[in-house]
């Protein structure tokens, strides 16, 4: 008997509204505990919460970016229980009226476009964070009423990859969306993974289990691997699988029971009569709808054709929003996409990578970045200069060319000073000279690097090239 | 000048021609309270430094030619009323020791006035209840006999006023906390529109039935009140975007003409005849000022007050959940988080607090809801209808305000069905999103005073106010021995 999983997702994600959802505190991520909050988020009896309409724009962009019907009609529930970091001991949340209903995102795996149905998205507050320290427990409200949307899928998922792929695309698309910054391990998006196993071709779900605020790729990989592992030995066993809600622990790997079907709550949901329904009118709709701006895919879609970038370059610009964000600013400054584009997947994301330059806080501003590919481009830095130039630009924070001046790293175009370097290197030489002329023209490169190096890159390798070939041919 | 015979118009003439200053008139005041309120027990706190300080400030004011219709004018307000650095309780030993760091929208308001703060008057515990005996503290006597209650939930409010230890104060009216007391202790209480005034500041106790309103010795008086704390505000997504105006801009003018109907169901056999008999009475007084009375009929009373406890306890169980003894007031014992909130929740709330909460979380229960909300939220779409209906043929409703006078304390808490049904002539008002006024229409043969409501359409207070206003000019009131 071969199981198959079946795997449903609830997705949380932050939204990067400047201030709450309820109230004007700041929305920002950290703070000193308890210092980001008002009467209104860590809630004193007899304050109300007033609705912030920036939180209601950037879940109807979600919805659209993610093909769900947005409802004219849509209203907020209270979600009933008491938790030490929930101060109104009711959570602002949409029960059957969310703003956003149906949709689809598209992801690839296994070689395969599949279609991973969304079965609503809905808008709510966050709660606050406790804090356990020896015996004690302190509560911090600084993310009390951080606007949350919760993305909630079909059970459409048969795999960790099909997880992990679609978790990937969504925050890259929210990110796009000006939606959720999406930085993880900041907590601005949790997964919650709903899983069970049947026999392969059954048209009956097996029991399922819940296994909670997973906030990593990793993480999520590995529990959803664990679940299917742990359900598949209990199954085979011939023990049952007990509804329930897990806990994943990031150290052993393994999955915990945090309570069981019998301890569930009973949220008791009503309409909250503190906050008006909204009803929405077309035009404001697709006002919301014209302010989405370009979405990865459609990048992507730019930067291989009208760019001619490769797809695999246009791959790594795209994936990292930021990245994307500085290709786009640099083209702005300098029109050439192509080389700004190579020198972005060679040289700047290595420099990323090796954990020199934060993504999301490049040192630099592309116009400097764009004139520099600029500088290269038109002969008047050697190519190899470009990246010295690149090293000064992270360390120093100088514009390209006072770094060119500094360093004396132009291109000087001085056939004086060429011819007599070309002639020094032939005369050194006199064997690969020879080599040459008797017909081994493949020393011709041994020449050049010998020219190129002692030019230092004062001369461009066009001009390097056209002196030697001469003093070869003609001498 | 005699402070029980006043009125706000008065008081505003006789400091504004500088015949009292506002810190003597807020010694007298602070005085009588010093005399009269152990008696009454009107009063849960005495704001007396705060008081003489802002009567000081009101005085600059008035001395520079700024004043306002309020300014030096000393108030009572319900404790359930946010006052910033000023303990607010709603009478529960949860919140004995609350002090909201923040003001009320309608305190603030009252500020830009230059109020002056006698105190915080006593009530039901977190509202719940009408006769003022379920707080835990300062439970209010009724001025006209203090082995009587004063209504509820706004008792002190009203028993106050009655008294004359304030000349005005503020309520608040869920299912008639306003109208109730102002009934029961022979004052004037005007229950505005939902949405008329700001519940910001305004300690929940169901959401979508609260406002805040005015208990005062005339109709006029109420609205110099409402005139001051009404409004859209910001801070409370469910004020409304309406235009306020002057409330008392139509008095004096004549009712000639006016439509008043009296729907038979609130004259039915659970009203008594002595109160039935006055607010007929009442109704003829109209048709001799030159009105028409209407007769109509409102089918769906009988489920009134059980569509109202559903929904103002479901409400009330969701709003009251946050004192849970983590962030402020009483703080319980355990070894869990669930231990420690059920040992704050046990102790801090009194029988009848608790009796809500279970019934409004039961009917919000899985398997429950469809049976009890659902069906009292299509109740109250049924009531709006037959209100608007009786608004095709009139132009506003009168009704007695409570099927009873003021009773004797310990009569009627024991059976809290009996209790609640006593409700059955307030509590569409408030599902119906509507305005009504209480004022005192006779007194019965213990001399207690009997009060009759005007009902109106939405945000229609003004024709309230110079409807109740015609009857009061000719009413010869009955002063209790605390105003003699």
């Amino acid at each position: 008997m071969k199981l198959y999983p079946t795997i449903g997702l609830e997705i949380h994600a932050e939204l990067m509204t400047e201030s709450k959802v309820f109230c004007t505190c700041s929305a920002k991520f950290g703070g000193e505990p308890n210092s980001r909050c008002c009467p209104v988020c860590s809630g004193l009896p007899g304050t109300l919460p007033v609705l912030n309409s920036k939180a209601v724009e950037y879940i109807i962009k979600a919805g659209y970016i993610m093909n769900c019907d947005i409802s004219r009609f849509t209203k907020w529930d209270r979600k009933n229980y008491f938790y030490p970091d929930l101060p109104k001991a009711y959570q602002i949340s949409q029960m059957p009226r969310p703003v956003c209903l149906g949709g689809y995102v598209d992801i690839n795996t296994d070689g395969e476009t599949k279609r991973m149905r969304i079965n609503r998205i809905h808008l709510e507050e966050d709660a606050g964070k406790l804090v356990h320290e020896n015996r004690i427990s302190l509560a911090d409200y600084n993310r009390c009423g951080i606007p949350l949307i919760e993305i909630v899928t079909e059970p459409d998922f048969h795999s960790a990859a099909d997880v992990t792929a679609f978790f990937e695309k969504i925050r890259l698309m929210l990110q796009y969306a000006g939606v959720c910054d999406g930085r993880l391990e900041q907590g601005s998006m949790r997964c919650d993974v709903n899983i069970s196993l049947a026999p392969e071709g059954s048209d009956t779900l097996g029991t399922r289990t819940e296994v909670k605020n997973l906030n990593s790729l990793r993480a999520i990989q590995r529990a959803v691997e664990y679940e299917i592992y742990r359900q598949t030995e209990l199954i085979e066993n011939g023990e049952r699988v007990i509804q329930e809600t897990l806990h994943f622990n990031d150290a052993t790997g393994e999955t915990s029971s945090l309570r069981s079907k019998e301890d569930a709550h009973d949220y008791r949901y009503f309409p909250d009569p503190d906050i008006p329904p909204i009803i929405f009118t077309e035009e404001e709709l697709a006002a919301i709808k014209a302010d989405i701006p370009e979405m990865p895919q459609q990048r992507y879609e730019r930067y291989t054709g009208e760019y001619g970038i490769s797809d695999a370059d246009a791959s790594v610009l795209i994936n990292t929003k930021s990245v994307s964000d500085f290709f786009e600013a640099a083209v702005k400054a300098y029109n050439n996409p192509k080389p700004i584009a190579t020198f972005i997947t060679v040289e700047l994301m290595r420099r990323i990578n090796l954990g020199e330059v934060d993504a999301d806080n490049i040192p630099f501003s592309p116009e400097d970045f764009a004139r520099l590919v600029e500088l290269a481009e038109t002969g008047k830095i050697s190519k190899d200069n470009r990246k010295t130039i690149l090293r000064e630009m992270i360390t120093a924070g100088e514009s390209p060319e006072a770094i060119a001046e500094r360093e004396q790293l132009w291109i000087k175009e001085d056939s004086e000073l060429t011819e007599k370097t070309v002639d020094e290197i032939l005369a050194a030489n006199p064997k690969a000279v020879e080599q040459y002329r008797s017909g081994e023209t493949k020393v011709f490169g041994f020449l050049m690097g010998q020219c190129n190096r002692a030019l230092k890159g004062s001369a461009s390798p066009a001009a390097i090239k056209q002196v030697l070939e001469k003093k070869l041919n003609n001498i | 000048m005699d402070i029980n015979k006043v009125s706000l118009s008065g008081l505003r003439k006789a400091l504004d021609e500088k015949e009292i200053s506002a810190v003597e008139l807020a010694k007298e005041y602070l005085s009588k309270i010093k005399t009269v309120d152990p008696e009454i027990e009107g009063y849960i706190t005495v704001t007396e430094e705060q008081a003489l300080e802002s009567a000081k400030r009101a005085q600059e004011l008035i001395d520079g030619g700024d004043s306002k219709p309020l300014t030096g004018i000393p108030l009572a307000i319900k404790d359930n009323i946010c006052t910033d650095g000023i303990r607010t309780t709603c009478a529960s030993k949860m919140l004995e020791n609350f002090v909201p760091p923040y003001n009320a929208t309608v305190i603030e308001k009252l500020n830009e006035q230059g109020y002056v703060l006698l105190g915080k008057s006593s009530m039901d515990e977190f509202a719940m209840g009408g006769s003022t005996q379920t707080a835990a503290f300062s439970k209010t006597k009724n001025p006209y006999d203090t082995n009587r209650v004063p209504g509820g939930s706004s008792g002190g409010s009203a028993a106050i006023v009655s008294a004359g230890t304030a000349p005005a104060a503020l309520g608040s009216d869920t299912g008639g906390s306003i109208r109730q007391p102002s009934s029961f202790c022979g004052v004037t209480g005007l229950k505005p529109t939902y949405g008329r005034v700001s519940r910001y500041g305004l300690i929940a106790f169901a959401s979508s039935l609260d406002q805040i309103g005015p208990i005062a010795n005339s109709a006029e008086d109420c609205g110099i009140l409402l005139n001051a704390v009404a409004g859209a505000d910001e801070h409370d997504a469910t004020s409304a975007r309406v235009p306020v105006g002057d409330f008392n801009a139509r008095i004096g003018q004549s009712i000639e003409g006016m439509r008043i109907a009296l729907p038979q169901e609130f004259f039915g056999e659970s009203t008594d005849d002595e109160v039935k008999q006055a607010v007929t009475d009442a109704a003829k007084e109209y048709e001799k000022l030159g009105a028409t009375l209407v007769d109509c009929h409102m089918s769906s009373l009988k489920y009134a007050v059980a569509a109202y406890y559903l929904i103002s306890g479901a409400e009330a169980a969701s709003n009251l959940s946050r004192f849970d003894g983590i962030k402020y007031g009483l703080r319980g014992e355990g070894r869990s988080f669930d231990e420690m909130i059920r040992d704050s929740r046990s102790r801090g709330f009194g029988a009848e607090v608790k009796r809500r909460i279970l019934l409004g979380n039961y009917a919000l229960s899985s398997g429950y809801y469809d049976a009890y909300y659902r069906k009292a939220l299509a109740l109250k779409q049924q009531i709006i209808k037959e209100y608007n209906e009786i608004y095709e043929k009139a132009d506003v409703i009168l009704t007695p305000t409570a099927p009873t006078v003021a009773y004797r304390i310990g009569e009627q808490e024991t059976d809290p069905v009996k209790m609640y049904l006593a409700d059955i002539c307030t509590v569409t008002v408030n599902i119906a999103s509507l305005p009504a006024i209480s004022l005192p229409c006779g007194y019965n043969s213990d001399g207690m005073p009997i009060g009759m409501s005007l009902v109106g359409k939405r945000f229609d207070e003004a024709t309230l106010i110079q409807t109740a206003d015609a009857y009061q000019r000719n009413f010869a009131a009955v002063p209790n021995k605390y105003r003699a």
